[in-house]
């Protein structure tokens, strides 16, 4: 109807667009709040662990939460809390880089196959599928045992296992657009081929990738603590949640729950607020949801 | 006792900006055996009026207010169980887009026989035979044959049989059509809807047809609403709604359709009417086209979509290029337009040879901003992330030496010249409406200043009025600039009213060429004559239907 012509023109900024975004669904704001507290720890975490996450002190081993040790002390008399937080750098580093390694090779190699079709197509879709056919993790475990035992190589082994999920929706967010009219429009615009994919294509699958990236997140941090709890990825005396839950577990049955439960409430927690940042993601990137 | 008595009707939708009433107050009676047409443009709320009757009204929506009884029954009283009983078997509908009604993994005679089982009108080992009844009804031929197939391995026309033989499967007392041919060709359009017309007068059925053209609307309804913003401004019979038309949006509807002796500026209502500017005498050839042939795939799969057209298009000549779909028109566009390398034949683009030039190369050729093309459907040929000045602009950008600050002010101009107002220039495409898109789409062709510009249907996707405004603004374009037109559209109505020359297609051939008017009053060969018989001929619709003094234009 004409009622949207008759208002008068308001010009409205990608800020206020995102600040809409997060007052129109409470769980994003939520999620976004989240979000910044596990940003805080993961700069901060050093500065505000009130203790040494290395320091051990045989003396005071196997302490139970109490006001000095909020989540008690481990094994080696070390801090719970204080190495909880110190971790989360080093979780959030590797997933973030191994998530956003698979989603620019991911989207690479799918605009290609979607874009291009044929050969190319038949080459990216099939080495993919070779990808999905291993178990995920065992893959992981396999390259980070072939390749040695470091955060780059876990970082590696995260992204290749997930640059199928980012191949796939790309290739078809872009083959269904590939004969569209705007895409058309832009080539006779003047815009090569390689534009019209980069600038005019492309930029309309951010939304559903922006979903992906939010679960993927959550994936590469479990995936990267799984490594580690199997001995593959971070090595002991790192603080990292994965090790932590390894290292803890073992004393589970002798009573003293708090080493394995608070790292594995930390990466909990983190896996939630990415899976809850999807929708929230997806609709800042969406112009289609700006009125 | 009427069959469908509508009193009062309120609907409203739930949505981000607030409540919108799409429907607001809206009584209609409909008698047995009567065929009622509801007419209006996008937006009116006839199709939400309907969707209330069946009680299939999206999510977020509901009826707010008012009485909505069939026979006797009060639907919004009705338990859904009663409803789901009430579809089907005594209300069924036809939809817009037959494709889209049919499920395109099932193979289209089961699915027929599927709502025959569910109504219990067939039982499983009936089934298959009274649906290939059903379909031989709809006066499909080989029937049985066609009862294996699949939705994709039938035409558009075909599908929308299939979707009327479910309709009329469970032999309903009312039908309800929303928009039945639109998307089809014209004569396909023509066969349907006389189709849907004897199956009504057969079985005694009552039909509300909804449309946006008032010449269907005329040509097939016995009375006809004409709806504007979800209430009902004007009623009557269908040849009086035509020959006098009381509201003043409807006299607007009727002159917005075009018809035979009107002229383009008779489309718009009289006050917006200004003198048509001077036609500009036709120029030496721009465009010759040789032998152009379009071969898809090798081998014994290859189709010959194309097969070696020649023509040519003079300066400031408007061509149109008609044909129905699969007849070659727009892959000879494509070609003409460098977005698809033809297999053979030769492209002269004043003088020079393009076709040599493959598609992927041409885009950065300096003569790329010589043709430019209008796209079919405004909203698909947007990028929905940019605004409607990065769209106008992108040719800019790419093809031209300004600095951004020429580039804005160019934009500006250019928008001025669509008509375009300026505080649209930085809305996204959902934001704008049809009319403001399809401007959109007309600056960013223009912008470059073009000498040759291709119309794919540039108004197939419009309401009427919008269309009549779209078509007036290309006519004055075309007068400015001195631009070439080369208008593809299977839309005869609106080929007469702008172009000079016309060129019909048929099965990658051309079988007939002429001027415009030759062409449409004295066909030569058999298939245009059938093509200008499958307009919607509306009972007595005259050419000037306003008053006297509208000649003046």
């Amino acid at each position: 109807m004409s009622d949207a012509a008759l208002t008068p023109p308001r010009q409205r900024g990608a800020l206020s667009h995102i600040g809409y975004v997060l007052r129109s669904n409470p769980v994003t704001m939520v999620a976004f709040g989240l979000l910044g507290l596990i940003l805080f720890v993961g700069v901060f975490g050093p500065a505000i662990a009130p203790y040494d996450p290395l320091a051990s002190n045989a003396a005071n081993a196997l302490q139970p939460p109490s006001a000095a040790h909020w989540f008690g002390t481990d094994n080696l008399g070390r801090d719970v809390f204080s190495r909880v937080l110190v971790a989360t750098r080093l979780d959030l580093i590797i997933s973030v880089a191994a998530v956003a390694l698979s989603f620019v090779i991911g989207s690479v190699l799918g605009a290609l196959a979607g874009y291009y079709g044929g050969i190319a197509d038949k080459v990216v879709s099939r080495a993919l599928d070779t990808i999905m056919a291993f178990p995920l993790f065992v893959l992981a475990m396999g390259i980070v045992a072939a390749m040695g035992n470091t955060i780059e190589n876990i970082i590696y082994a995260t992204a290749i296992i997930n640059v199928p999920f980012y191949a796939r929706v790309v290739r078809a967010e872009v083959n269904i657009r590939r004969d569209a009219g705007f895409a058309q429009a832009a080539k006779l615009s003047g815009n090569t081929d390689w534009r019209v994919l980069a600038l005019h294509i492309f930029p309309n699958a951010l939304p559903p990738l922006m979903v992906q990236v939010s679960l993927n997140m959550g994936w590469a941090i479990l995936n990267a603590a799984g490594l580690s709890f199997i001995g593959l990825g971070v090595r002991p005396p790192t603080p990292e949640w994965g090790i932590m839950v390894a290292e803890g577990a073992q004393y589970i049955v002798s009573g003293e729950w708090w080493l394995a439960l608070f790292p594995g409430l930390a990466l909990m927690l983190a896996v939630f607020t990415f899976n809850l940042l999807g929708d929230g993601l997806r609709d800042m990137v969406d112009p289609r949801m700006r009125t | 006792m009427s069959l469908v008595s509508i009193k009062n009707l309120a609907v409203a939708f739930q949505t981000r900006k607030g409540e919108v009433n799409a429907v607001r107050g809206v009584s209609l009676e409909l008698e047995r055996g009567e065929t009622l047409a509801v007419v209006g443009e996008s937006g009116s709320g006839k199709s939400v009026t309907s969707y209330a009757l069946m009680r299939i009204l999206d999510r977020g929506g509901r009826i707010k207010a008012g009485d909505v009884t069939y026979s006797g029954i009060d639907l919004r009283k009705a338990t859904e169980r009663a409803m789901r009983d009430i579809r089907g078997r005594e209300i069924s509908m036809i939809f817009q887009n037959p494709r889209s009604a049919l499920n395109p993994i099932r193979k289209v005679g089961d699915q027929i026989a599927n709502v025959l089982v569910q109504h219990r009108i067939a039982t499983r080992q009936t089934a298959k035979a009274k649906a290939i009844e059903a379909m031989e009804a709809v006066r499909i031929r080989d029937a049985e044959q066609r009862y294996s197939a699949y939705p994709f391995e039938l035409s558009g026309g075909m599908c929308q049989r299939i979707v009327i033989a479910m309709a009329l499967a469970c032999e309903p007392r009312l039908l309800v059509a929303d928009e039945p041919t639109t998307g089809l060709d014209v004569t396909t359009q023509k066969t349907v809807m006389d189709l849907v017309a004897d199956l009504i007068k057969e079985r005694g059925l009552s039909a509300i047809l909804i449309t946006h053209d008032l010449g269907l609307a005329s040509a097939y309804a016995d009375r006809v609403v004409v709806m504007q913003n979800g209430v009902i401004v004007e009623e009557g019979a269908s040849e009086m709604m035509l020959v006098r038309p009381h509201h003043p949006y409807t006299q607007k509807l009727v002159a917005a359709t075009p018809r035979k002796g009107a002229g383009v500026r008779d489309l718009l209502p009289e006050e917006a009417r200004t003198p048509l500017p001077d036609k500009r005498p036709v120029g030496a050839p721009i465009l010759q086209v040789r032998r152009l042939r379009k071969t898809f795939g090798a081998g014994a799969n290859a189709v010959e979509a194309v097969k070696g057209v020649s023509f040519s298009i003079g300066e400031g000549e408007s061509v149109g290029l008609v044909g129905e779909s699969g007849c070659g028109k727009s892959t000879t566009s494509s070609m003409v337009v460098r977005l698809l390398d033809p297999t053979s034949g030769e492209i002269l683009f004043r003088g020079d040879d393009l076709a040599t030039i493959p598609a992927s190369r041409f885009t950065r050729d300096k003569r790329r901003g010589g043709i430019q093309m209008v796209f079919q459907d405004a909203t698909d040929s947007l990028n929905p992330r940019h605004t409607s000045a990065r769209s106008i602009e992108d040719p800019l950008i790419r093809l031209s030496t300004l600095s951004r600050a020429e580039r804005a002010a160019k934009v500006a101009e250019t928008a001025a010249l669509v008509g375009l107002p300026e505080h649209l220039l930085s809305r996204f495409p959902h934001q704008l409406s049809g009319g403001q898109k399809a401007r959109v789409g007309i600056a960013r062709a223009i912008v470059l200043e073009p000498q040759l510009l291709i119309l794919d249907e540039p108004t197939a996707a419009l309401d009427v009025s919008i269309q009549a405004l779209v078509l007036n603004l290309l006519v004055d374009l075309q007068a400015k600039l001195g631009m070439s037109y080369l208008f593809v559209s299977h839309d005869l109505g609106v080929v007469r009213l702008l172009t000079d020359r016309v060129i019909v297609m048929r099965g990658g051939e051309i079988v007939e060429e002429g001027a415009t008017a030759d062409v449409m009053d004295r066909p030569s060969h058999e298939y245009t004559k059938s093509l200008i018989e499958a307009v919607p001929q509306p009972r007595m619709i005259p050419a000037e239907p306003l008053s006297a003094n509208a000649a003046a234009g």
